[in-house]
């Protein structure tokens, strides 16, 4: 059973309507007990990095994420989701993330080393590249995944890098470490290439439960 | 790098698709949801229902398609017509949909812009202009109640407040382009595009391929939104998508 973790921030119909067309099971929950009991977890999120840590914190769930991926079962951090796994944000002054991956999210500057201005958020599809093989990644083509976020992954561990894409700055698209991953995209909004990587990842949490 | 992006919209009056014509693979050319699906397997990028319902019965209804719709589609929708408040914003999000688009109600109260921003997030709020060349002003004026009423503002600079209000997209609408079948109004959305840092969304006047390929190159939008060419297959999606990628235009 796949557990969504409901903390208040973000779209969490579209994640499970997504498991649903997968025909995985699921649950949304909000209590750190009842999530530890689940075989995989996902951790969706937009909105601003600040107020999702103050959720995360006061609700308990961060120690709760934290002993969870301590025990190498599987989690996936989307969008925000996965930027909270990282070490901290600028984003309205700067706060602590989660830090269970090396780097910090900065905003895109909107501006070009010659002065070019371009728009932010980095709103629409763009193009997936592998920069290593994963689990996750396991028979997906490398394909067009929906984007939308102001903020970045910078300054990463490259040994986590498992794809990017290229917005005026290379941008980490999906991390990982061991059990623990991250998709800067939506996975569920991104078609065909986004359903295969959910498939992946429930798989990766069923498997861990039968062997 | 980031593609240009092709957004089919879908007119919805009391839970049925109008406009749209029988096409062979559909068996209810009036059902959202097969519509939905007929676009996404043509490889649209986004889609738009604008709801046109005039009854409280039908937004009630514009619900529980939005409801159907998402848990269907695995790529990003946006919702319009008849949205007046954070109420109304929440109902249609937390059913399903990923964006919301305002028009006349973020002309008369300009701060629900920034409520939507504030629950939502940015990218969850499209404000939507209706604009048309005034002689008198020199410039393109706003109107509201769908392209009824002319309004005091100027496009470029209410465009400009919409995103210091939170806005996250531009859904820009020709009027004067609008049904013609001539071509986006280049000047127009090169002159929105320019002016903000947000991306914008050309509306009116697609009449062919061609026309996506000037309004992405001169007219520097990030997406093109088209209706009654492809519900009247006088093109497809896919189609146009062809065409702009042998014009080396990024697309999907």
């Amino acid at each position: 059973m796949i557990g969504i973790i409901d903390y208040g921030m973000g779209n969490l119909f579209s994640v499970s309507k997504a498991l649903e067309r997968l025909d995985v099971p699921y649950f949304i929950s909000e209590k750190a007990e009842e999530l530890m009991m689940a075989n995989g977890l996902i951790l969706p999120g937009v909105g601003s990095f600040k107020d999702a840590m103050e959720r995360l914190n006061e609700t308990g769930l961060s120690s709760m994420i934290k002993e969870f991926v301590g025990l190498g079962k599987p989690l996936l951090g989307i969008c925000l989701g996965m930027q909270l796994l990282f070490e901290g944000s600028k984003e309205n002054g700067e706060t602590i993330g989660l830090g269970l991956l090396t780097g910090y999210v900065e905003k895109f500057p909107g501006v070009t080393a010659d002065g070019g201005r371009y728009k932010v958020p980095h709103m629409g599809w763009n193009q997936l590249v592998w920069t290593q093989s994963s689990l996750i990644l396991q028979q997906v083509e490398e394909d067009y995944a929906y984007f939308v976020h102001s903020y970045y992954v910078d300054r990463m561990d490259k040994d986590i890098l498992l794809g990017k894409c290229s917005y005026n700055v290379e941008v980490p698209a999906v991390v990982g470490n061991g059990n623990l991953f991250g998709m800067q995209f939506h996975p569920e909004k991104s078609s065909k290439l986004g359903m295969k990587l959910l498939r992946n990842f429930t798989e990766l949490a069923r498997e861990r439960v039968t062997t | 790098m980031l593609t240009k992006r092709i957004i089919p919209c879908l007119d919805v009056k009391d839970g049925r698709v109008v406009k749209g014509i029988q096409f062979v693979q559909l068996q209810d050319a009036g059902d959202p949801v097969q519509m939905a699906r007929f676009y996404d397997e043509q490889g649209a990028d986004e889609l738009v229902f604008l709801d046109i319902s005039a009854s409280v019965e039908g937004r009630k209804t514009m619900l529980e398609v939005v409801q159907a719709v998402a848990a269907e589609l695995a790529i990003p929708f946006t919702v319009g017509g008849g949205i007046n408040s954070l109420e109304d914003m929440k109902g249609i999000l937390r059913t399903g949909a990923d964006k919301v688009s305002l028009n006349t109600a973020a002309v008369k109260s300009p701060n629900l812009i920034t409520e939507g921003a504030n629950f939502f997030g940015s990218q969850c709020i499209v404000v939507a202009i209706d604009a048309k060349y005034d002689s008198e002003l020199g410039s393109w004026r706003v109107y509201t109640h769908g392209g009824r009423i002319p309004t005091d503002l100027d496009v470029i600079k209410w465009a400009r407040k919409a995103v210091e209000l939170g806005a996250g997209e531009i859904l820009l609408t020709s009027m004067d382009s609008d049904g013609e079948k001539s071509g986006f109004n280049i000047e127009l959305t090169r002159a929105v595009s320019k002016a903000v840092s947000i991306p914008v969304i050309a509306s009116g006047g697609a009449g062919c391929a061609e026309h996506f390929l000037d309004v992405f190159t001169k007219g520097k939008a990030d997406a093109a939104l088209a209706a009654s060419i492809f519900h009247y297959k006088e093109t497809s999606v896919a189609e146009v998508k062809t065409f702009l990628k042998e014009k080396e235009v990024l697309v999907r």
